[in-house]
C-alpha cells in the first residue's frame, strides 16, 4: 500500500525537486533509501557548499516520519557535528508529523533551518552559543567548515 | 528488657483498648458474638488504622469504574448545559483539563473560539460514517480504485478507511496517544472524537483508546493520582496541594495495600517532608559510597582543606593545590621535621596538634552524615527483608495452626506483628534522614527520645518474632508479642503525631542548608 505513495513522491522529487535540491536512490532496487544533495542556500554561510543527506523511509512510512541525517559535516546549532549529522527538526517529531506530510516539505524545512538556525533548540551547544553571542564568528566558522567539508 | 517495663506497657495498652472499644459501641457498631474478631492484636491494628490521627491525610480511593463514571457524569452535565454532542463535550472537557466551570464560562463568552482551540472547528450535525466517493484518491496511500471506502471528520479532510485505521493504530498503540489525536491532514488541528474512532477501529483498539483517555483524566486533575504499585489500576483523590508539602507529609493507602506519598509518589516516607526526602536521596546517591571511601582513605590539607589521598609510602606531603608541605602522620609543618626526614616520631608540636584539630573538625560533618546514613540504610535493608518476613510469617501461621491446633483467627497476631514491623521500620528509616537535617535544639532531643523508644520496641518485637514455631505457640509469648505489637504501633503514632504537629506549626529548625 505504501509502495504506491513512495513511488509517487519519488517520481515528483526526481522530476521536479525543490530548488537547490537533487534526489536519487542510494541503490536502484530500494525505494526506501534516498540520497539528497542540498546546495547551501544563498544568504547563508553555507553558500557554495554541497551537502549530502541520507533520507530513510521506515516501513511504516507515511505513518511514521522519515529519518534524515547529514552525511556531510556541517557546523550548525541544530545538527550534530559528527559522523551521524543528526538533527532536531519540528516536522520530523512524531507529534507533529502527519501521514499527509510530504518529503519536499521536509527538505524545504531543512533548507529553512540552514537559513535560520534555532539556537534555543540546539543539539550543538557550542555552535548555538556562538550563534547567539558572536554572529560574525559563527558565520566565519560555518563558512570555513563548509569550505573544508562541503566542496 | 525487665519485667517492670513490660508490665507498664501492657497496662497502658489496656487503657487504650478500653477507650477504643467504648468508641465502637458508642458508634453503634455491632460486634456480635458471631463476629469472629476476638483476637485483640488483630482488632487493635485495624483500629489504629481506622482512627484519624493528626498526621493522617484525608483521601479517597477510586477504582477504574468510578473513574469512568466521574468522567461520564461531567460529560453528561456539559452535554446538557451547552447543548452539544457528548463526543464534543468530552473533547472540550479534555481540552480544559476537566475544569468544567472554566469551560462553561469560556464557551458562553466565545463558543466559536473555544471550539476552534479545542480542535472542533465549525460543526454540522450527523453521525460519522464511511463513504464511497466517485473519483476519490487517498492522499496518504495514493490509492484511487473505485469503491474505496473513505472517511472524513467535520473538517472535510478525507482519507481511505485503511489509512485512517493504520494512522490510529500508530497513534494509539505505538505512541500511547488518545485525547489529542489530530486529523491526519498536515496542519489540521481537528481532534478525533470517540464516536469516529469507534466507527473506524477494532474493539481491541477501542478499549485501549478508552483506557488511555481515562488515564488523561487522572493525569489532568491535580487532586487525582495513580497508585504507583505495579498492576494497580486505582487512583487516589487527595486535596493536598504542592504548596502544602512543606507542612504535611500526605501518605495515602491504596486499596491494593500500597502506601505512598501523594506529594511525590514515592513509598511512604513519614515523618520526612517531600523536599527533604528528595534532597536526602540525592545526597545518598552522590555521597554514600564515596563518603565512606573518603572517610577511610583521605585527609584534608591543613592549609587549604583540599581532600588528599596518599598514593605512596612517603609521609612528606605536598598539596597539589596550595603547595603546602606537611607530614601525613602528624599533620604538622614539614619544615619543623628538621632532619628526621621521611619518618615522623614527633607528636606534641604546636602546628601538628592545631592541624589535627582542624582535621577533626572537617571530619565531623562527614562522620555525622555517615552516622545517619548507616542507620537509614540499615532500616531500609530490613524493610527490604519485609517481603521475606511476610512470606515466612504466612508459613509460620500455617505450621502453627497444624502444630498447635489454633484456628486461623488465633494466629492472626503474627500477621499483625509482621505488619507492625514493616511500617515501623519504614518510619524509622525516614526518621534518620529527617534527623540529619535537624538543628540541635530542645525539640530535637524529644524527637530523638521518640525515635529511640520506637527503635527499641521494634528491635524487641523483631527478636520475639524470629522465635521457632513451637515457642511461638506458647500462650505467654503470644501475649507478649501482641503487647509489643501494639506498643510499637503506639510508639509510631506518638512519633508521627509529634513530628507532624511541629511540621504543621513550622516549629522544626533545619540545618545543612535545608
Amino acid at each position: 500500500m505504501t509502495q504506491k505513495r513512495i513511488s509517487k513522491e519519488l517520481q515528483e522529487c526526481l522530476t521536479t525537486p525543490p530548488a537547490g535540491i537533487k534526489v536519487n536512490l542510494v541503490d536502484e532496487g530500494n525505494i526506501h533509501n534516498w540520497n539528497i544533495v542540498m546546495d547551501g542556500p544563498a544568504d547563508s554561510p553555507y553558500v557554495g557548499g554541497k551537502f549530502q543527506l541520507l533520507l530513510v523511509l521506515p516501513t511504516e512510512y507515511p505513518f511514521k516520519p522519515p529519518k534524515i541525517n547529514f552525511k556531510t559535516r556541517i557546523y550548525h546549532p541544530n545538527v550534530t557535528f559528527d559522523e551521524h549529522g543528526s538533527m532536531c527538526i519540528g516536522i520530523l517529531k512524531s507529534d507533529s508529523w502527519k501521514p499527509s506530510s510530504r518529503i519536499p516539505n521536509v527538505l524545504t524545512a531543512i533548507q529553512q533551518l540552514l537559513l535560520e538556525p534555532v539556537p534555543d533548540d540546539a543539539v550543538e551547544q557550542g555552535a548555538a552559543q556562538k550563534f547567539k553571542e558572536d554572529r560574525k564568528a559563527f558565520d566565519k566558522e560555518a563558512r570555513d567548515m563548509t569550505k573544508k567539508y562541503a566542496k | 528488657m525487665d519485667s517492670d517495663e513490660d508490665f507498664g506497657m501492657s497496662s497502658e495498652e489496656d487503657v487504650l483498648e478500653d477507650s477504643e472499644n467504648d468508641n465502637e459501641s458508642a458508634d453503634g457498631t455491632d460486634f456480635g458474638i458471631d463476629e469472629p474478631e476476638p483476637d485483640l492484636g488483630y482488632t487493635q491494628k485495624e483500629q489504629v488504622k481506622k482512627e484519624k490521627k493528626t498526621f493522617d491525610t484525608t483521601f479517597k480511593v477510586y477504582h477504574p469504574d468510578d473513574i469512568q463514571a466521574q468522567q461520564d457524569d461531567l460529560i453528561d452535565e456539559v452535554n446538557m448545559i451547552l447543548d452539544i454532542r457528548k463526543e464534543d463535550a468530552a473533547i472540550l472537557l479534555r481540552h480544559f483539563r476537566w475544569n468544567k466551570e472554566r469551560l462553561i464560562e469560556d464557551y458562553m463568552d466565545r463558543p466559536r473560539k473555544v471550539l476552534e482551540d479545542a480542535g472542533l472547528g465549525p460543526s454540522t450535525t450527523g453521525p460519522p460514517k464511511l463513504e464511497v466517493i466517485r473519483g476519490f484518491m487517498c492522499d496518504i496511500c495514493c490509492e484511487d480504485e473505485p469503491g474505496l471506502q473513505s472517511f472524513a471528520m467535520k473538517c472535510g479532510h478525507r482519507y481511505c478507511a485503511d489509512c485512517y485505521r493504520q494512522y490510529l493504530n500508530q497513534k494509539i498503540k505505538e505512541e500511547g496517544e488518545a485525547a489529542r489525536i489530530q486529523c491526519p491532514q498536515d496542519g489540521c488541528k481537528r481532534i478525533l472524537d470517540a464516536k469516529s474512532l469507534d466507527l473506524l477501529v477494532t474493539s481491541e483498539l477501542q478499549n485501549r483508546y478508552h483506557e488511555l483517555l481515562t488515564r488523561t483524566y487522572v493525569e489532568d486533575k491535580e487532586q487525582l493520582k495513580w497508585c504507583p504499585a505495579p498492576d494497580c489500576q486505582n487512583a487516589i483523590e487527595c486535596g493536598i496541594k504542592k504548596k502544602d508539602l512543606d507542612r504535611v507529609v500526605p501518605t495515602v493507602a491504596c486499596d491494593c495495600k500500597h502506601r505512598f506519598c501523594f506529594g511525590c509518589g514515592l513509598a511512604d516516607h513519614q515523618p520526612a517532608p517531600c523536599d527533604l526526602v528528595k534532597k536526602w536521596l540525592k545526597k545518598c546517591a552522590d555521597d554514600s559510597e564515596t563518603a565512606n571511601w573518603i572517610s577511610a582513605n583521605t585527609k584534608e590539607c591543613p592549609k587549604c582543606n583540599s581532600t588528599i589521598e596518599k598514593n605512596g609510602g612517603c609521609n612528606h606531603m605536598t598539596c597539589r593545590k596550595c603547595k603546602h608541605e606537611f607530614c601525613w602522620m602528624c599533620m604538622g609543618l614539614w619544615s619543623e621535621h628538621g632532619t628526621s626526614w621521611y619518618n615522623c616520631n614527633r607528636f606534641e608540636e604546636k602546628s601538628g596538634s592545631e592541624a589535627r584539630d582542624a582535621q577533626a573538625k572537617s571530619r565531623v560533618s562527614l562522620e555525622r552524615y555517615l552516622h545517619y546514613y548507616n542507620r537509614y540504610a540499615n532500616h531500609e535493608q530490613s524493610a527490604k527483608l519485609d517481603k521475606d518476613i511476610f512470606t515466612k510469617t504466612e508459613k509460620k501461621m500455617i505450621s502453627l495452626q497444624t502444630a498447635s491446633g489454633m484456628s486461623w483467627i488465633e494466629v492472626q497476631y503474627l500477621n499483625s506483628a509482621s505488619h507492625a514491623l514493616q511500617t515501623c521500620r519504614q518510619t524509622l528509616k525516614w526518621t534518620y534522614a529527617f534527623a540529619f537535617y535537624l538543628k540541635r535544639v530542645n525539640l530535637t532531643e524529644m524527637f530523638e527520645d521518640n525515635q529511640k523508644d520506637l527503635e527499641m520496641a521494634v528491635e524487641a518485637l523483631s527478636e520475639m518474632f524470629e522465635k521457632p514455631v513451637d515457642e511461638l505457640a506458647n500462650p505467654k509469648l503470644k501475649v507478649e508479642i501482641m503487647d509489643k505489637t501494639s506498643y510499637c504501633n503506639k510508639r509510631r503514632v506518638i512519633l508521627l503525631a509529634d513530628t507532624a504537629d511541629n511540621l504543621a506549626n513550622g516549629a522544626w529548625e533545619w540545618s545543612n542548608g535545608h
